[in-house]
């Protein structure tokens, strides 16, 4: 039973250094990459816990979906950032001993809430009631049944995102040259073409 | 050696402290304000699952499925924010974001 508690510190430890290093990475493209790492060991820990389902979406959805946004809207916007690093060190203090202060409180609830004695080994093993069923597949018999309005609801928010996400950032720029198939279609004979009766030795 | 539920909990709560440590530390840069959220969304996320396992209760996992679809709407309408920002004031400099003067 060595083999889960290693995986599970080496999980940790690793996602914790690179929330580390997310925050104080001097470059936001090598933030972006703690943080596709942070989200790679937050899956393992998930499917550490037996909810491998999770664990693929987080893989998918978030090393390839938003990490890869904020990537490209770091190396797109070609922004000045050292500019941006200024006034790290003074908001050192502020920052550090209002995140010890949180720290500590999380710490406090945590060991009052003394599950860490009475506990049980947090194994993943499957729900009961569930016939022996995978993740997967319990998580999808209550998803489309029971939270079935839920699930509805973040499609639509999805659509909704999408959508704003499209009406911000397409713009109509004056002056690019495009194919206009409609006035291209509709053009006609007399207003291409022009005949002449040229006169030898003159020109037009 | 056994794992238990306060393990993932102190987990959680580290990087949940990162993220709040990095909206402070990176007052400046708004994208990296944005990597911050993210942590703390994935720590809540991480809370939410151990529970789920711990009371052997898979409505933790839907919750945690509808958290990352939200997170996932935020980041894209925000960096949206952030590139029509970036295109009409030609700066993110959160310092500068003060055109409401609020």
């Amino acid at each position: 039973m060595i083999l889960p508690a290693l995986c599970f510190y080496m999980f940790s430890a690793v996602a914790i250094a690179a929330g580390v290093m997310v925050i104080s990475a001097r470059n936001p493209v090598h933030s972006v990459l703690f943080l596709i790492l942070a989200f790679l060991n937050a899956a393992g820990l998930f499917v550490l816990m037996g909810a491998e389902f999770l664990a693929m979406i987080l893989a998918i959805v978030y090393v390839g979906a938003v990490a890869v946004l904020f990537m490209f809207v770091v190396m797109m916007l070609d922004i000045d950032f050292t500019q941006a690093r200024e006034g790290f060190l003074q908001y050192l203090p502020i920052g550090g001993a209002i995140g010890v202060a949180l720290l500590v409180e999380l710490g406090f609830l945590v060991a009052a809430r003394s599950v860490t004695e009475t506990g049980d080994p947090l194994t993943a093993k499957l729900p009961d009631g569930t016939g022996g069923v995978t993740n997967t597949e319990a998580l999808g018999q209550i998803l489309y049944t029971k939270y079935f309005y839920l699930f509805q609801a973040a499609g639509i928010i999805l659509l909704i995102a999408m959508v704003g996400a499209i009406v911000l950032t397409l713009r109509q720029r004056e002056g690019v040259r495009r194919q206009k198939i409609a006035s291209q279609v509709a053009r006609r004979r007399d207003e291409a073409v022009e005949i002449r009766n040229v006169t030898p030795g003159t020109g037009i | 050696m056994e794992i238990t539920l306060g393990h993932y909990l102190v987990v959680a709560a580290i990087l949940f402290t990162l993220g709040i440590f990095g909206i402070f530390l990176n007052r400046k840069n708004v994208i990296v304000i944005l990597m911050s959220i993210e942590l703390m969304l994935l720590a809540v996320n991480i809370n939410m699952v151990a529970f789920s396992t711990h009371l052997q209760d898979l409505v933790g996992q839907v919750f945690t499925m509808i958290v990352l679809t939200v997170a996932a709407a935020e980041v894209s309408i925000g960096l949206a924010i952030l590139v029509v920002y970036n295109r009409v004031r030609g700066t993110i400099q959160v310092d500068d974001i003060n055109l409401m003067k609020g």
